[in-house]
């Protein structure tokens, strides 16, 4: 193994709330990164990702443990990288050549010699003839493509790029991925790591070396493994669809701890008692994938269903968790089964299936539990949002807060176990379902 | 070019010999025609100054609330207090002031102009800086971080431009509310200043009618030129600027910047001196980022000297207040009752004013918002009817009163809606062009009419812009209470009830005291509606009458 150009050591990031109590988004974290490899960091959405990216280009810095730029703390002056933004990050009042040369002007590089590096760099991502538009007048590839020559006219040590293709419909991310690859493999890219953080399980399989998979709440190392098929790889090969198969198991599987070859020993804390985080999905999808299950024979694999639904995994598995969640199916190895109480919602009418969901609601989620049982409790029936933004506070991020407040508040409302006025920010007992009153909220099922 | 020169040469001697000269109480205005165009010259000499100034001070202010999260704790509020703080009610503190920092000297007066100019001007400039810069996507932040941008090139490649397009329309708005303080302070009784303001007085003092329309006319005339010379020029060139990913359909044009961009005297200038310039200053700071990447140290000179700043400007305040609070203890009890009486006047004045405004802009407005033909040929018509400065048209109009028989007790409400009117008009239209179409449609399948429609449609649908018209019209209101209640012409004073008349009859007796206390008075009370009233009607706007695609 070659000395790593960055090393992070048990780096970790958390919240210190105003009481004390600390909120964790990533657990201590042990990475290398190596020459001649290309990283892929997969976990879902809003896991910590790209804050781990930031703090290993030294652009943020961890709440404690280090990150090491050969051998030395790094900071954003002395570290060789470069990033490739998901939104870009052009400057859009600058031309598509001053774009490139930014970078150098900041180095102090003469006027001449950074003229002819950004030129050449054009040349090479295919974008000569460009050089005098602005990045408006350009199509999203063709922006990440300057995007991507303004990371590499810095010649970095280490190419970081965040989602850099997820902005991007389908058909330009994968002609752009291979063509990134083409580069790579032929060593035209005056890089010798990429760092690329994903959510796409197939990006991930199809560029890199080295797969490394976060979990959530807090980030922590799921599973470290190598890949070793040679490039280029066939996505229909049974072994990239191993292996693809295999990450949605860990994905899916949050609470089990899964050996995979080479993986390292992530250290493990012992398990606290955590508050229930729900997953962030909307009651029409839920209902729209429990239709799909009932109608496909009840179960169905992973990846098969999100193929037929041409989803992301980051889309599709907070709508299967939460289904989970509220008892309405169960995941088993990659599999999504619908359950007795699923097909009893998925064959319901629309009234039937607010009290359905009430029912599943009140049963397994704890902070729906927790509103009805204190409206319940108080004489007016009524009650602040702020008193429900301090349970969460104690458990999450400040932005998770509002995510997790945001969904409860959808289920909540569509369940009909209380109202919420937007603008006293209070939330009120509702009339439970199936009295003699139209419903106040009608959604519109798929 | 030698004329050019020539004429730049004679212009700075003659301003020179003017404001460096003697302090003439009385300055006599001339009503040659001749005249005419050296007092637009003045009068666009105090503005350009004025507005350098605000520009200069805007964007330190902004950039220094955005980066010190100390110093926004209390730059922010402060900033919001100022810009709600009717500028007028200043002008005979401010006036009195400089006369006295440059006693016999024509120097003062024209600085105190300047200066309430500038005051009028700054606030909403500084805040659209400090909010842009604090807009700055973070992935663009985190690209300039990560390819090493130094603190120039952050500067000129990121925050300027990416501020431009809302320092460029609070530009806009700002010089046009110059106007308005400019043409107050020329006419201000004692300090009275050779401007368009003086001569428009003068003219309508005697009853020049030829005078008056002339004078007019010139204003009309320079406001036009600026619009062509400057705003529209720069709006085309801000276009750049704009934040989108996909190029827009209809772009702003200009023939100046046309001509600009396509002149060979131009290029030449950007060839020879810009770009070599522009070299010299990135290899600089390039240079100076090594220098300090190897020795990082805080500059400590520097540090001691905002410290020393931040401790004067405390001590200088406490004193303020301590002072103020020894004035205000020492007024006779009959003066305060006299400054609640002003304020109540005032008050309902300027709500009078509002309401009547509403009236009869929000029907019209509508009717041209809803009516393209109409509004293409109504909108240019009332943008120069609403160019032309309240302030300046007040002689005229109380000329046209005094011949009618009225009072000024009446016609300050008349004076106060003349200046006013506009804000609300302008965002009654622009409310009525964005009501979607889809909803204006529904609206007719569903047979919504008559006073149905009103309150289901188009009322909500303007609600936010009538609020932002109304706020700004209410500013306007409290500000130009200061003239409008107090006024001297043809060598008679005519006055109303009121906290404006309040203030300027104090500074006519050199009463301090009721001067400074009836100024902080009226601040306060405008300080306070705004809080408590428009405050809450704009989050309401913000929040439920909103129109989102």
């Amino acid at each position: 193994m070659s000395e790593p150009i960055i090393r992070a050591q048990a780096v970790e990031k958390f919240y210190v709330q105003p009481d004390g109590n600390r909120i964790e988004v990533i657990a201590p974290v042990d990475l290398d990164i190596e020459p001649g490899k290309i990283v892929a960091l997969l976990g879902p959405s809003g896991c910590g990702k790209s804050t781990l990216l930031r703090m290993l280009t030294g652009l943020s810095q961890p709440s404690s443990g280090e990150v090491l730029w050969h051998g030395r703390p790094i900071t954003s002056q002395n570290a060789g990288v470069a990033i490739v933004f998901q939104s870009f990050a052009l400057f859009p009042w600058l031309t598509v050549l001053d774009n490139v040369e930014a970078p150098l002007e900041a180095r102090g590089v003469a006027a001449m010699e950074r003229h002819k590096r950004a030129l050449r760099i054009l040349d090479t991502v295919g974008l000569d003839g460009f050089e005098s538009a602005y990045p408006k007048e350009l199509s999203g590839g063709m922006k990440q493509r300057v995007g991507f020559a303004r990371a590499m006219v810095v010649e970095p040590e280490v190419l970081f790029m965040d989602e850099p293709f997820s902005a991007l419909d389908v058909l330009t991310a994968e002609n752009l991925r291979n063509e990134l690859l083409e580069l790579w493999i032929s060593k035209k890219m005056p890089t010798s790591a990429i760092f690329i953080v994903t959510h796409n399980i197939e990006e991930a399989v199809l560029l890199a070396d080295r797969v490394i998979v976060l979990g959530r709440n807090p980030a922590r190392v799921r599973a470290d493994f190598s890949i070793e098929i040679t490039h280029p790889r066939d996505r229909k090969s049974s072994r990239f669809v191993e292996l693809v198969d295999y990450i949605y198991k860990i994905m899916t599987q949050p609470d089990l701890a899964l050996a995979a070859p080479g993986a390292t020993a992530a250290a493990q804390k012992p398990a606290r008692q955590k508050y229930q985080m729900i997953p962030h999905a909307r009651v029409g999808g839920i209902a729209g994938l429990l239709e799909l299950l009932h109608d496909r024979g009840g179960k169905e694999d992973l990846y098969r269903l999100a193929e037929v639904l041409i989803m992301d995994a980051e889309d599709l598995l907070p709508i299967v968790e939460a289904s989970v969640i509220l008892g309405f199916a169960t995941l088993k190895e990659g599999d999504v089964e619908i359950t007795a109480e699923g097909v009893r919602f998925a064959e319901a009418g629309i009234l039937e299936r607010k009290i359905l969901f009430r029912n599943a609601a009140l049963k397994h989620i704890v902070i729906l539990q927790q509103i009805d049982s204190v409206l319940h409790a108080k004489a007016d029936h009524s009650i602040s949002q702020e008193f429900f933004y301090d349970i969460l506070d104690e458990h999450f991020s400040q932005d998770e807060v509002e995510r997790q407040f945001e969904t409860a508040m959808n289920w909540g409302r569509y369940a009909e176990i209380f109202d919420f006025d937007r603008e006293s920010h209070r939330l009120t007992l509702a009339e439970p379902v199936g009295e003699p009153h139209p419903p106040t909220t009608t959604p519109v099922q798929s | 070019m030698l004329s050019g020169g020539l004429a730049l040469f004679y212009g700075i001697v003659e301003v020179g010999r003017n404001w460096l000269g003697p302090f003439t109480p009385h300055v006599e205005i001339s009503r040659r025609l001749s005249a005419l165009p050296i007092y637009a010259g003045y009068s666009l000499l105090r503005i350009a100054l004025a507005y350098v100034l605000s520009l200069l001070f805007a964007i330190t202010y902004g950039y220094i609330a955005a980066y010190r999260p100390r110093a926004e704790r209390f730059m922010i509020p402060l900033l919001d207090v100022l810009q709600s703080i009717p500028v007028l009610s200043f002008l005979p503190g401010v006036m009195l002031a400089m006369a006295a920092l440059f006693p016999g000297r024509q120097l003062g007066v024209e600085l105190g102009a300047v200066l309430l100019i500038f005051t009028g001007q700054v606030w909403n400039m500084a805040f659209s800086f400090y909010a842009s810069l604090k807009s700055i996507p973070r992935e663009m932040r985190e690209a300039a971080t990560i390819y090493r941008f130094n603190w120039w090139q952050r500067f000129v490649q990121i925050e300027l431009p990416f501020a431009t397009i809302g320092l460029v329309w609070n530009s806009m708005m700002s010089v046009a509310g110059a106007w308005f303080f400019l043409m107050a302070c020329e006419q201000f009784s004692d300090f009275r200043l050779p401007g368009l303001g003086s001569y428009l007085q003068a003219a309508a003092d005697d009853g020049d009618t030829r005078s008056i329309v002339l004078g007019i006319l010139t204003m009309i005339a320079v406001i036009v030129m600026i619009d062509q010379f400057v705003w529209r020029p720069v709006i085309a060139w801000a276009e750049k600027f704009k934040m989108e990913q996909v190029e827009s359909a209809s772009v702003p044009t200009s023939w100046v910047l046309h001509f600009l961009q396509h002149s060979r005297a131009v290029a030449v200038f950007r060839k020879r001196a810009i770009r070599p310039l522009r070299e010299q200053m990135v290899h600089y700071f390039a240079r100076r980022e090594e220098d300090r990447a190897d020795s990082p140290h805080e500059n400590h000179a520097l540090v001691w000297f905002a410290r020393a700043v931040g401790i004067a400007a405390l001590v200088a305040i406490s004193y303020a207040v301590v002072r103020v609070v020894m004035i205000v203890a020492g007024l006779p009890s009959a003066d305060f009752r006299q400054i609640g009486i002003g304020l109540a006047a005032t008050f309902l004045r300027v709500n009078a004013t509002l309401v009547l405004g509403a009236l009869w802009t929000i029907p019209v407005g509508v009717a041209i918002g809803f009516n393209p033909r109409l509004a293409r040929i109504a909108q240019p018509l009332a943008q120069i009817a609403a160019s032309v400065p309240a302030t300046a048209l007040f002689p005229v109009v109380l000329l046209v009163l005094i011949r009618l028989g009225g009072g000024l007790g009446v016609g300050s409400i008349v004076l106060l809606l003349l200046g006013t009117q506009w804000y609300i008009l302008f965002n009654v239209i622009a409310g009525a062009i964005a009501i979607p179409t889809d909803l204006k449609e529904a609206a007719d399948v569903f047979g919504i009419r008559g006073w149905e429609r009103w309150r289901k449609l188009i009322l909500p649908g303007i609600f936010p812009f009538l609020v932002t018209g109304m706020i700004t019209a209410s500013g306007g209101a409290w500000n130009a209470s200061i003239v409008a209640e107090y006024f001297r012409f043809k060598g008679q004073t005519y006055s109303t009830v009121g906290v404006g008349a309040m203030i300027s009859s104090a500074t006519e007796a050199k009463n301090f005291d009721l001067l400074l206390v009836s100024t902080i008075a009226l601040a306060a009370v405008v300080v306070t509606t705004n809080r408590l009233l428009w405050r809450r009607l704009y989050r309401l706007a913000e929040t439920r009458y909103k129109l989102e695609g």
